[in-house]
Protein backbone atom coordinates (compact mmCIF):
# COMPACT_ATOMS: atom_id res chain seq x y z
CA UNK A 1 0.00 0.00 0.00
CA UNK A 2 0.89 3.35 -1.02
CA UNK A 3 0.62 6.23 1.11
CA UNK A 4 1.16 9.96 1.07
CA UNK A 5 1.51 12.98 3.39
CA UNK A 6 0.29 16.72 3.50
CA UNK A 7 0.61 18.51 6.68
CA UNK A 8 -0.76 21.68 7.18
CA UNK A 9 -1.60 23.86 10.57
CA UNK A 10 -1.25 20.97 12.62
CA UNK A 11 -3.76 19.08 9.95
CA UNK A 12 -2.33 15.84 8.39
CA UNK A 13 -4.23 14.46 5.22
CA UNK A 14 -2.81 10.66 4.53
CA UNK A 15 -3.62 10.14 0.61
CA UNK A 16 -4.21 6.21 0.91
CA UNK A 17 -3.75 4.16 -2.39
CA UNK A 18 -3.62 -0.05 -2.75
CA UNK A 19 -5.08 -2.61 -0.48
CA UNK A 20 -5.74 -2.19 2.99
CA UNK A 21 -5.45 -5.35 4.96
CA UNK A 22 -4.53 -7.15 7.66
CA UNK A 23 -1.05 -7.20 5.89
CA UNK A 24 -0.49 -3.60 4.90
CA UNK A 25 -2.52 -2.42 7.74
CA UNK A 26 0.76 -2.86 9.88
CA UNK A 27 2.99 -0.87 7.80
CA UNK A 28 0.33 2.14 7.50
CA UNK A 29 -0.30 2.20 11.49
CA UNK A 30 3.57 3.02 12.17
CA UNK A 31 4.10 5.49 9.53
CA UNK A 32 0.65 7.39 10.17
CA UNK A 33 1.70 7.03 13.77
CA UNK A 34 4.84 8.55 12.89
CA UNK A 35 3.90 11.37 11.03
CA UNK A 36 1.43 12.66 13.40
CA UNK A 37 3.87 12.85 15.62
CA UNK A 38 6.23 14.98 13.05
CA UNK A 39 3.86 17.03 11.99
CA UNK A 40 2.13 17.37 15.85
CA UNK A 41 -0.95 17.04 13.98
CA UNK A 42 -4.44 17.29 15.84
CA UNK A 43 -6.39 16.44 12.79
CA UNK A 44 -6.08 13.76 10.38
CA UNK A 45 -7.54 13.17 7.17
CA UNK A 46 -7.77 10.42 6.01
CA UNK A 47 -8.16 10.07 1.84
CA UNK A 48 -9.44 6.76 0.89
CA UNK A 49 -9.47 7.38 -3.36
CA UNK A 50 -6.87 5.30 -3.87
CA UNK A 51 -7.83 2.35 -1.86
CA UNK A 52 -9.29 -0.59 -3.99
CA UNK A 53 -9.63 -2.78 -1.11
CA UNK A 54 -10.37 -3.03 2.42
CA UNK A 55 -11.39 -5.41 4.93
CA UNK A 56 -11.81 -4.99 9.00
CA UNK A 57 -8.42 -4.71 9.01
CA UNK A 58 -9.27 -1.01 7.98
CA UNK A 59 -11.64 -0.79 10.43
CA UNK A 60 -8.79 -1.14 13.03
CA UNK A 61 -6.59 1.33 11.52
CA UNK A 62 -9.02 3.68 11.83
CA UNK A 63 -10.16 3.29 14.68
CA UNK A 64 -6.78 3.28 16.32
CA UNK A 65 -6.06 6.58 14.67
CA UNK A 66 -9.26 7.95 16.11
CA UNK A 67 -8.02 6.90 20.00
CA UNK A 68 -4.63 8.46 19.35
CA UNK A 69 -6.26 11.99 17.81
CA UNK A 70 -9.20 11.57 20.40
CA UNK A 71 -6.03 11.46 23.39
CA UNK A 72 -4.83 14.96 21.59
CA UNK A 73 -8.19 16.70 21.71
CA UNK A 74 -8.63 15.96 17.71
CA UNK A 75 -10.57 14.17 15.26
CA UNK A 76 -10.48 11.87 12.55
CA UNK A 77 -11.95 12.62 8.67
CA UNK A 78 -12.47 9.65 5.97
CA UNK A 79 -13.31 11.26 2.50
CA UNK A 80 -13.20 10.10 -0.86
CA UNK A 81 -14.60 6.45 -0.36
CA UNK A 82 -15.59 4.44 -2.73
CA UNK A 83 -19.27 2.61 -2.14
CA UNK A 84 -18.08 -0.49 -1.20
CA UNK A 85 -15.63 1.30 1.52
CA UNK A 86 -18.27 3.15 2.98
CA UNK A 87 -19.87 0.09 3.37
CA UNK A 88 -17.72 -1.57 5.66
CA UNK A 89 -17.11 1.13 7.72
CA UNK A 90 -21.26 2.00 8.21
CA UNK A 91 -20.97 -1.54 9.06
CA UNK A 92 -18.75 -1.25 11.75
CA UNK A 93 -20.27 1.56 13.20
CA UNK A 94 -17.31 4.04 12.74
CA UNK A 95 -19.42 6.39 11.20
CA UNK A 96 -20.49 7.64 14.47
CA UNK A 97 -17.14 8.83 16.01
CA UNK A 98 -15.12 9.12 12.72
CA UNK A 99 -16.72 11.76 10.60
CA UNK A 100 -17.06 11.12 7.09
CA UNK A 101 -16.86 13.96 4.68
CA UNK A 102 -17.70 14.67 1.08
CA UNK A 103 -14.46 16.50 0.27
CA UNK A 104 -11.35 17.44 2.03
CA UNK A 105 -12.99 21.13 1.59
CA UNK A 106 -15.70 20.14 3.68
CA UNK A 107 -13.09 18.70 6.07
CA UNK A 108 -11.04 21.54 6.27
CA UNK A 109 -14.12 23.63 7.00
CA UNK A 110 -15.09 21.99 10.27
CA UNK A 111 -11.89 21.99 11.29
CA UNK A 112 -11.79 25.79 11.38
CA UNK A 113 -14.85 26.01 12.94
CA UNK A 114 -13.48 23.69 15.24
CA UNK A 115 -10.40 25.94 15.77
CA UNK A 116 -12.79 28.78 16.11
CA UNK A 117 -14.37 28.54 18.82
CA UNK A 118 -11.82 26.93 20.56
CA UNK A 119 -10.39 30.53 20.45
CA UNK A 120 -13.42 32.17 21.50
CA UNK A 121 -13.66 29.87 24.58
CA UNK A 122 -10.06 30.29 25.42
CA UNK B 1 -19.56 -28.39 -11.16
CA UNK B 2 -15.67 -27.29 -10.07
CA UNK B 3 -13.46 -27.01 -7.75
CA UNK B 4 -10.26 -26.01 -6.38
CA UNK B 5 -7.96 -26.35 -3.49
CA UNK B 6 -4.92 -23.93 -2.27
CA UNK B 7 -2.85 -24.78 0.01
CA UNK B 8 -0.28 -21.89 1.33
CA UNK B 9 1.78 -20.77 4.02
CA UNK B 10 0.43 -18.24 7.40
CA UNK B 11 1.98 -15.14 6.28
CA UNK B 12 0.30 -12.36 6.15
CA UNK B 13 1.46 -11.06 2.28
CA UNK B 14 -0.49 -14.43 0.96
CA UNK B 15 -3.72 -12.69 2.29
CA UNK B 16 -3.64 -10.80 -1.18
CA UNK B 17 -2.69 -13.72 -2.91
CA UNK B 18 -5.43 -15.69 -1.36
CA UNK B 19 -8.13 -12.99 -2.20
CA UNK B 20 -6.75 -12.46 -6.28
CA UNK B 21 -7.13 -16.80 -6.31
CA UNK B 22 -10.65 -16.54 -5.12
CA UNK B 23 -11.87 -13.56 -7.48
CA UNK B 24 -9.81 -15.54 -10.53
CA UNK B 25 -11.78 -18.99 -9.81
CA UNK B 26 -14.96 -16.95 -8.84
CA UNK B 27 -14.78 -15.04 -12.29
CA UNK B 28 -15.10 -18.28 -14.18
CA UNK B 29 -18.92 -17.82 -12.58
CA UNK B 30 -18.98 -14.29 -14.13
CA UNK B 31 -20.15 -12.85 -10.93
CA UNK B 32 -20.97 -8.98 -10.83
CA UNK B 33 -18.19 -6.50 -9.47
CA UNK B 34 -19.83 -6.37 -6.54
CA UNK B 35 -20.22 -10.09 -5.70
CA UNK B 36 -16.75 -10.83 -6.51
CA UNK B 37 -15.49 -7.75 -4.01
CA UNK B 38 -17.79 -9.45 -1.64
CA UNK B 39 -15.72 -12.85 -2.43
CA UNK B 40 -12.88 -11.34 -1.55
CA UNK B 41 -13.45 -9.70 1.30
CA UNK B 42 -14.82 -12.37 2.65
CA UNK B 43 -11.64 -14.35 2.02
CA UNK B 44 -9.77 -11.95 3.19
CA UNK B 45 -11.26 -11.89 6.80
CA UNK B 46 -10.72 -15.87 6.86
CA UNK B 47 -7.56 -15.63 5.65
CA UNK B 48 -6.45 -12.97 8.26
CA UNK B 49 -8.00 -14.86 11.27
CA UNK B 50 -5.77 -18.47 10.22
CA UNK B 51 -2.88 -15.89 10.31
CA UNK B 52 -3.42 -13.99 13.28
CA UNK B 53 -5.25 -16.12 15.58
CA UNK B 54 -5.25 -19.99 14.54
CA UNK B 55 -1.00 -19.65 13.99
CA UNK B 56 -1.22 -16.49 16.19
CA UNK B 57 1.66 -15.03 13.89
CA UNK B 58 3.89 -18.39 13.25
CA UNK B 59 4.61 -18.34 9.41
CA UNK B 60 5.12 -21.66 8.96
CA UNK B 61 1.14 -22.88 9.55
CA UNK B 62 -0.73 -24.06 6.42
CA UNK B 63 -3.83 -22.51 5.16
CA UNK B 64 -6.47 -24.26 3.04
CA UNK B 65 -8.48 -22.05 0.70
CA UNK B 66 -11.08 -24.65 -0.87
CA UNK B 67 -14.07 -23.20 -3.48
CA UNK B 68 -16.53 -25.33 -5.07
CA UNK B 69 -19.17 -23.64 -7.81
CA UNK B 70 -22.15 -25.60 -8.54
CA UNK B 71 -23.92 -25.33 -11.82
CA UNK B 72 -27.43 -23.40 -10.04
CA UNK B 73 -24.92 -20.86 -9.53
CA UNK B 74 -24.10 -21.73 -5.89
CA UNK B 75 -20.57 -21.59 -4.69
CA UNK B 76 -19.15 -22.89 -1.63
CA UNK B 77 -16.20 -21.25 0.35
CA UNK B 78 -14.36 -22.52 2.91
CA UNK B 79 -10.80 -21.78 4.60
CA UNK B 80 -9.01 -24.52 7.05
CA UNK B 81 -6.15 -24.12 9.40
CA UNK B 82 -4.42 -26.72 11.98
CA UNK B 83 -4.07 -24.27 14.03
CA UNK B 84 -4.84 -23.60 17.74
CA UNK B 85 -8.61 -23.94 17.49
CA UNK B 86 -11.38 -21.57 18.85
CA UNK B 87 -12.99 -22.55 22.33
CA UNK B 88 -16.28 -20.63 22.05
CA UNK B 89 -17.04 -20.06 18.63
CA UNK B 90 -20.57 -18.31 19.41
CA UNK B 91 -18.18 -15.49 21.78
CA UNK B 92 -16.05 -15.37 18.93
CA UNK B 93 -18.73 -14.97 16.42
CA UNK B 94 -19.87 -11.85 18.04
CA UNK B 95 -19.38 -8.09 16.56
CA UNK B 96 -16.82 -6.20 18.21
CA UNK B 97 -15.58 -9.10 20.25
CA UNK B 98 -11.76 -10.07 19.68
CA UNK B 99 -8.65 -11.39 21.63
CA UNK B 100 -6.00 -9.11 19.71
CA UNK B 101 -7.38 -5.73 20.74
CA UNK B 102 -3.77 -4.65 21.32
CA UNK B 103 -2.64 -5.40 17.65
CA UNK B 104 -5.76 -3.24 16.23
CA UNK B 105 -8.07 -5.64 15.40
CA UNK B 106 -11.51 -4.62 15.47
CA UNK B 107 -13.25 -7.85 15.52
CA UNK B 108 -15.23 -7.23 12.33
CA UNK B 109 -13.65 -10.38 10.64
CA UNK B 110 -16.82 -13.00 11.42
CA UNK B 111 -19.65 -10.32 10.81
CA UNK B 112 -18.23 -9.03 7.75
CA UNK B 113 -17.92 -12.46 6.35
CA UNK B 114 -21.92 -13.53 6.97
CA UNK B 115 -22.52 -9.93 5.72
CA UNK B 116 -21.31 -10.79 2.28
CA UNK B 117 -21.94 -14.41 1.98
CA UNK B 118 -25.50 -15.92 2.43
CA UNK B 119 -24.25 -18.56 5.22
CA UNK B 120 -21.50 -19.52 7.44
CA UNK B 121 -20.67 -22.27 9.18
CA UNK B 122 -17.60 -22.79 11.79
CA UNK B 123 -16.20 -25.90 12.80
CA UNK B 124 -13.33 -25.75 15.49
CA UNK B 125 -11.91 -26.95 18.86
CA UNK B 126 -9.20 -26.06 20.51
CA UNK B 127 -5.94 -28.12 19.80
CA UNK B 128 -8.37 -28.98 16.82
CA UNK B 129 -7.73 -26.41 13.97
CA UNK B 130 -10.99 -24.32 12.69
CA UNK B 131 -12.87 -24.74 9.50
CA UNK B 132 -15.06 -21.73 8.48
CA UNK B 133 -17.14 -22.70 5.30
CA UNK B 134 -19.43 -20.01 3.42
CA UNK B 135 -22.11 -20.40 1.11
CA UNK B 136 -22.72 -17.79 -1.57
CA UNK B 137 -25.57 -17.90 -4.05
CA UNK B 138 -24.84 -15.94 -7.23
CA UNK B 139 -27.25 -14.02 -9.16
CA UNK B 140 -28.53 -15.35 -12.96
CA UNK B 141 -26.75 -14.41 -15.69
CA UNK B 142 -27.93 -12.10 -17.99
CA UNK B 143 -28.50 -13.76 -21.49
CA UNK B 144 -28.38 -11.48 -24.42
Amino acid sequence: MDIKFKAENGILTALLSGELDHHSAAEIRGVVDQSIITFQAKYLIFDFQGVNFMDSAGIGVVMGRYNRMKELGGQVFIIHCSEYVDRILEMAGVYTIVKRSNSQQEALQWIQEKKNVQEVEA
Amino acid sequence: MNKMKLEFLSRSENEAFARASSAAFAALLDPTVEELTEIKTAVSEAVSNAVIHAYAGLESGVITLEMTVHDDRRLIISVEDSGCGILDIPQAREPLYTTKQDEERSGMGFTVMESFTDRMEVVSAPGKGTRVTMLKQLDGVNEF
